[in-house]
């Protein structure tokens, strides 16, 4: 019943998000056809705004847009004129969608277990390397870490390609360019969770009970310092699935992570707001799939 | 919306968690493993290896010649259609294209051109007069929105069609007797209409497709082309690959059979991808690391050359005090242009006194203002401010740019700044807008002085001289000045080279030495990068056009290297 609610609220919440943007997008200075050379007669400019119907009151445009997008359509790009935003996020989302998922699987699978060691071994020497990197991991940009990857492992040892996207191989240094700061904030969540959890009361019960360590450790407090890090992965996930400016661009990927950044600098009204409706529409999604998680995870949580 | 934690934690192992644990973790590991297979599967459909990779820039906007206005765009897009004359590999100057030759009348008003009998489209259709005239009337027609439909207002009565005034097109100044005869009227004579004929605005497009698919037309596989080449894959900013297209009536002389495009936006990529010798050529000064010019330089692959492109900034001339002639020439004349190119851009700039670059066809352009504090003084004085008394605070504007030349906006408008502060005693303040919003103040002349360039679409000085009459769009100085306005009218309307020039000399000076409403500062270098050693077929030129069918990789130089 309350995930139906949540689902429900969905629709109003992106309509909202949808004319938030469309509004910001048009309010911004400058109009995306100025260009550097202005075409030969001043009809040109009025023939183009005509030919994208942005010469109508705004309100007209916006349900013009409604309209396309009930039956699936984001509109055409204004700064691509042979594709639509359809075809864009056709081409671009699947492989943000892979990397993303890659530097998920690498977030956790690095993140976990050196979480994990560092609360097992809290104070010895694991505790400290871990506690290092995953510091490391966080403080340090991906702007800094793609190209310090690429310098050693592609262009000094000429292990792996520079950039592109076209094997398995080409996917190894973006994964961990992009993966690396969400290893190590998994990492600290996990470790914090897990000290926190150490110190309940139902853990000295379990104790008391003469439990060994490890079955503790694995049983009974992983599960519940798993939460933070379940609750973090929602937006993670979002962040994560739509691609990285950055990483995207360094590493020459053809997601959708710079169409973030470059639609809204040229005005690409359609694409803007088709995108931020995406990660909108995502992030909603992935919330709610977290908190549906939680009910699984920990059987203390019900939702009224 | 989080779920409230009960006060007191129970202790539940719960048998339903656990029995349930397997299945979740084989979720979880198909979650990971599936992104695998993925990529496995990608890996699979391997294509075969181009002959040439070219990193030429940003992903194009567009591939439709009528629609496309970058240099990008245009040298992929010179390789799928052609014109009535293509360009010159070595000089870019126009020679028989898609037209086997041709006559202009005596008053250089009608040009006849004869297509060659052997035209074909890629697809095995003859290329006729009819799609030269479609082609020309679709530039035209409003309903393309042709940013460049510009470039064929000098046919008679273009303009009139474009704006709608005139609705029959057999009015307009192109009609074809015969299929293989396109005749053409033009308003007057114009000397750079077979370079405008090479120009892509200008190249045939095929109508059965266009009129089939509409504004998708370039989707469609397999695509007709005219040109050299035929677009095999375009995928958005990963990759643009060309085929050699067999029945091109040239086609002999095609020298590589399969050519991949890389758009790159980030200088530090395309530095890497060319050094692992993952792309044999990058042709655009935006892709160079500018941190790492001065080495880079000094390397036998790396290809400074000059052209027609000037680098200056605009008075808005109604704004005081720079309504006053004066108070240009003294800003003018207190730069020190040297200071400019030999600490900030440092590729080798020549200077700029006069605004249409050195080496222009058909042209030499007379020199401006020079170097002179002293006189800048004493005008600056004479128009009201001795020692920049009483001067009022302005504004230079420029844009934030990505990039190669992304700091050089700001490096250049901070010295110019220092300059006029230590000549002149004045005071201007630097502001910095996104690109939309600089291009948006610049045209509604809401700034004091803005940084600009200007590039010449084809090798003539109208194209730089022409933007400075009164009703020009790109004037965007508020500058109006009849007797300029006359002078460029009456350039374009000799027949004699010589009375052509004189006539576009008297107009630049009052540019660049009397009335001022433009300071050029320097004249563009551009930068490209290729081992002359590998790759042959590219040769320095004033439009930095490269016909793509010309150049080749060395046999000798081996294969490519992976990865």
């Amino acid at each position: 019943m309350y995930f139906l609610r949540r689902i429900a609220f969905t629709l109003p919440l992106l309509l909202i998000i949808s004319a938030l943007a469309f509004a910001m997008v048009h309010a911004a200075p400058g109009g995306p056809f100025d260009r550097e050379r202005v075409p030969a007669s001043p009809e040109i400019e009025r023939n183009l705004k005509a030919k994208y119907h942005l010469d109508e009151p705004l309100w007209r445009q916006y349900l013009r847009y409604l309209g396309d997008l009930a039956h699936g359509d984001f509109g055409p790009s204004l700064k691509y004129r042979n594709h639509t935003v359809n075809d864009v996020i056709a081409q671009a989302l699947p492989v943000s969608l892979l990397l993303g998922s890659l530097a998920l699987g690498f977030a956790l699978g690095i993140g976990l277990p050196a979480g994990y060691l560092g609360a097992a071994r809290q104070g010895q020497w694991q505790d400290f390397t871990s506690g290092f990197f995953s510091l490391l991991a966080v403080c340090v940009p991906g702007f800094v870490i793609a190209p310090l990857l690429v310098t050693l492992f592609a262009l000094k040892w000429r292990l792996l390609p520079v950039a592109l996207w076209e094997s398995p191989f080409h996917a190894i240094l973006p994964t961990v360019a992009l993966g690396l700061f969400y290893a190590g904030k998994v990492a600290r969540l996990l470790r914090e969770g897990m000290l926190n959890t150490m110190q309940s009361e139902f853990i000295t019960a379990a104790r008391a009970k003469g439990l060994g360590e490890n079955a503790i450790l694995l049983k009974h407090a992983f599960r519940l310092a798993i939460l933070p890090v379940v609750s973090y992965s929602g937006p993670m996930l979002a962040d994560l699935l739509t691609g990285s400016f950055v990483i995207e661009n360094f590493f020459q990927i053809p997601g959708l992570g710079v169409y973030f950044i470059n639609s809204s600098i040229n005005l690409d009204y359609p694409m803007t707001v088709g995108l931020a409706l995406l990660y909108a529409g995502l992030l909603i999604a992935l919330n709610l799939a977290v908190d549906f998680a939680y009910q699984l995870l920990d059987p203390r949580v019900k939702y009224e | 919306m989080f779920p409230t934690a009960p006060s007191s934690p129970r202790l539940e192992p719960s048998k339903r968690s656990e029995a349930g644990a397997p299945g979740r973790n084989l979720c979880c590991g198909l979650f990971l493993f599936l992104p695998l297979l993925c990529l496995l599967a990608t890996a699979c459909h391997p294509e075969p290896p181009p002959d040439l990779t070219i990193i030429n820039g940003l992903e194009p906007e567009s591939l439709d010649p009528a629609i496309i206005t970058g240099q990008a765009e245009m040298r992929i897009v010179q390789g799928l259609f052609e014109g009535l004359t293509r360009l010159d590999p070595k000089t870019a100057d126009p020679i028989p294209g898609l037209a086997e030759h041709w006559e202009i009348s005596p008053d250089q008003c009608t040009y006849t051109f004869h297509l060659r009998t052997n035209l074909l489209w890629s697809t095995g259709e003859p290329i006729t007069a009819a799609d030269v005239l479609y082609s020309w009337i679709r530039v035209l027609d409003p309903a393309t929105a042709s940013d460049y439909a510009g470039q064929l207002f000098h046919l008679k009565n273009g303009e009139a069609f474009y704006a709608g005034k005139i609705k029959n097109p057999d009015l307009l100044g192109i009609h074809a007797p015969d299929p293989f005869t396109v005749r053409v009227e033009l308003e007057e004579p114009t000397a750079f209409f077979l370079d405008l004929c090479a120009f892509s605005t200008l190249s045939v497009v095929p109508r059965q497709t266009i009129d089939r698919h509409g504004d998708a037309w370039l989707k469609t596989r397999p695509l007709p082309s005219s040109g050299p080449y035929e677009l095999t894959a375009w995928r958005i900013n990963d990759k643009i690959r060309l085929k050699k297209n067999p029945r091109y009536w040239d086609a002999a002389q095609t020298r590589s059979a399969i050519i991949d495009f890389l758009p790159v936006g980030s200088p530090n990529a395309a530095l890497n991808l060319y050094e692992r010798g993952q792309a044999d050529i990058v042709w655009d000064k935006e892709l160079v690391p500018t941190e790492l010019l001065d080495v880079l330089l000094k390397r036998p692959d790396f290809h400074p050359f000059n052209y027609l492109g000037t680098y200056f900034f605009r008075f808005n001339v109604t704004r005081p005090p720079y309504t006053d002639p004066r108070v240009r020439q003294a800003l003018a004349l207190a730069i020190d242009k040297q200071r400019l190119v030999q600490r900030i851009t440092r590729n080798g700039e020549p200077i700029a006194s006069h605004f249409v670059p050195d080496g222009t066809a058909r042209y030499t352009p007379p020199a401006g203002l020079g170097h002179d504090p002293a006189r800048a003084r004493k005008l600056l004085a004479e128009a009201g401010f001795p020692g920049g008394k009483g001067f009022p605070r302005g504004e230079y504007m420029f844009n934030a740019a990505a990039g190669g030349s992304a700091k050089m906006h700001e490096k250049i408008a901070v010295e110019l700044q220092q300059m006029w502060r230590d000549e002149l005693g004045i005071e201007i303040e630097l502001r910095q807008l996104e690109w939309k919003v600089y291009l948006s103040a610049q045209s509604q002349l809401d700034y004091d002085l803005t940084r600009s360039s200007w590039v010449g679409d084809y090798n003539d000085p109208n194209t730089f001289l022409e933007m400075f009459t009164s009703d020009n769009g790109n004037n965007r100085t508020g500058w109006k000045n009849a007797r300029y306005d006359g002078l460029i009218r009456s350039a374009n309307r000799q027949t004699d080279p010589a009375a052509r020039e004189k006539k576009f000399q008297e107009a630049e000076l009052l540019l660049v030495r009397d009335e001022l409403p433009i300071v050029p500062l320097f004249f563009n270098v551009g930068l490209n990068y290729y081992d002359p050693e590998k790759i042959q077929g590219i040769w320095p030129n004033m439009i930095d056009q490269h016909p793509l069918q010309f150049i080749r990789r060395k046999p000798e130089a081996g294969t490519r290297r992976q990865h």
